[in-house]
């Protein structure tokens, strides 16, 4: 078994192969140097997958190439992949996220974007044309930026039905779609929003991360800036399900790419002492949607840790064991093999993990 | 802004200077004559259409110069002298430099 693992950092992509089902790992990169990489996708619906990166030169501008060699080579097209119409009056700043479409539609994939909009691909990420209905938004205009940045960057479509999909956006808050980007209503009912009047408002949370159940496609986990919150019901309302965490606070949340109920998180101290819960370096795993955590940390770092893993720094292969990956803002970047039971380094020395993600190729 | 003490005609030509990181957009030259008329953004347009890859790492989608990249006209910094209505002689030369901000 062939595994790539996808590594975006501030200075570039790194892409890890292993060839002995996870053991070991052969580091290649930096691709696309000095350029923050702060969505990477691996489209693994085609017979060889494709890698997207969005690929973001301080100097230059952003842009995204694809590969559809693994790495060896990269193509951009000659004109902006992706660029914000005329009327917007709005520049690209980065991509933060790649997601492909349904199973249905091979060649679609949904790029979400810094300022906040959604794009979509019908080429299979090689080019872009921006979904009006939620730029349209008239809540757009009342999005804030998070400390990252005004993002789109979560974008969950819907595993079966092309008309429904969900977004997240610091700070904004969850919107979702039932008619194919047409119309957005904001998802976001009992997600708590401490540091605003209301407390419960109807959008402008700032949400880290969303991941969609892998048995339950109603089904979603959140990470805000402090909460984790279940939905049952597609987004409609949101319950804590925080209880069994050492903080409410952290960026990522992954959930188990098969198994549902399964998910992972990566909790930080909180919003004023970032990094991990008592210095210790650990992800937790629940395996029953959130009610129960269990602490992860075999052959993690066992001293005092203070690096923080972004929102998009953790992920989790397709593989039949399932692999794990997060990577740190001091450039080390952690696998299991065994769907979180026990860890292992995988680079270490690298720039800043801003992006990690992982397939059998 | 006073009147260019010249005029553009036919034959007249534009040296864009192009910094070696971005030599790989425009198959490793360092040197690109242009035949765009009297400012920089006609300039900048003409690279549009000749070398876009090129052009899209020096203005956004929205034509507006990147914020760490400098544009110098004849030695002259272009952001002083009018931006992209800067002024551009027969002859010019146009050195495109990156800003030594910007880096992480």
């Amino acid at each position: 078994m062939s595994v790539l693992l996808a590594i975006g950092t501030g200075k570039g992509l790194f892409l890890a192969r292993s060839e002995d089902d996870r053991k070991s790992w052969e580091l290649s990169g930096p691709h696309h140097p000095m350029t923050g990489v702060y969505g990477v996708g691996i489209d693994t619906r085609r017979a060889t997958p494709r890698l997207l990166a969005g690929v973001t030169s301080s100097h230059f501008g952003p842009s995204v190439a694809v590969s559809d060699d693994l790495g060896v080579s990269w193509q951009e097209p000659d004109h902006a992949p992706l660029a914000f119409p005329e009327d917007t009056e709005k520049a690209l700043v980065r991509v933060w996220q790649f997601a492909p479409g349904a199973a249905s539609e091979p060649d679609v994939v949904y790029a979400g974007t810094e300022p906040q909009a959604l794009f979509r691909s019908t080429d299979g990420g090689a080019t872009y044309e921006m979904v009006r209905g939620l730029w349209d938004h008239p809540h757009r205009e009342h999005w804030g930026a998070g400390f990252g940045g005004p993002a789109i960057h979560t974008v969950l479509p819907h595993p079966t039905d092309p008309q429904s999909m969900v977004v997240a956006m610091s700070t904004g808050g969850v919107y979702r779609t039932s008619d194919g980007g047409a119309t957005w209503a904001p998802s976001n009912t009992g997600i708590k929003a401490y540091y605003m009047p209301d407390k419960y408002p109807e959008y402008g949370q700032c949400v880290h991360k969303v991941a969609r159940d892998a048995g339950n496609p109603d089904r979603f986990y959140a990470q805000v800036h402090h909460g984790v919150y279940r939905s049952d019901d597609g987004g409609s309302t949101w319950q804590s399900i925080a209880d069994g965490l050492p903080s409410d606070f952290g960026f990522p949340i992954v959930a188990h790419p098969r198994r549902g109920d399964v998910v992972y998180n990566f909790p930080l101290a909180a919003d004023s002492r970032r990094h991990p819960v008592d210095e210790r370096c650990r992800v937790f795993r629940s395996e029953d949607a959130g009610k129960t955590w269990q602490p992860l940390s075999d052959g993690l770092p066992s001293g005092p840790f203070y690096p923080s893993v972004l929102r998009d720094a953790m992920s989790a292969d397709n593989a039949d064991t399932v692999g794990l990956y997060f990577g740190t803002r001091s450039g080390e970047v952690y696998a299991s093999r065994d769907e979180g039971d026990s860890w292992s380094l995988v680079a270490s020395h690298l720039p800043d993990v801003l992006s990690v993600r992982a397939a059998v190729v | 802004m006073p009147a260019p003490r010249w005029r553009w005609g036919p034959g007249m030509t534009t040296t864009v200077l192009v910094p070696g990181v971005l030599r790989g957009e425009v198959d490793g030259a360092s040197r690109l004559t242009m035949e765009a008329s009297g400012t920089l953004g006609a300039v900048f347009d003409e690279l549009a259409d000749r070398w876009p890859r090129l052009e899209r790492r020096i203005r956004d989608e929205q034509g507006q110069l990147r914020r760490y990249v400098n544009v110098y006209v004849d030695g002259e910094d272009c952001r002083l002298v009018g931006g992209l209505t800067a002024p551009v002689r027969d002859g010019a030369e146009i050195t495109v430099l990156p800003s030594v901000a910007g880096g992480q």
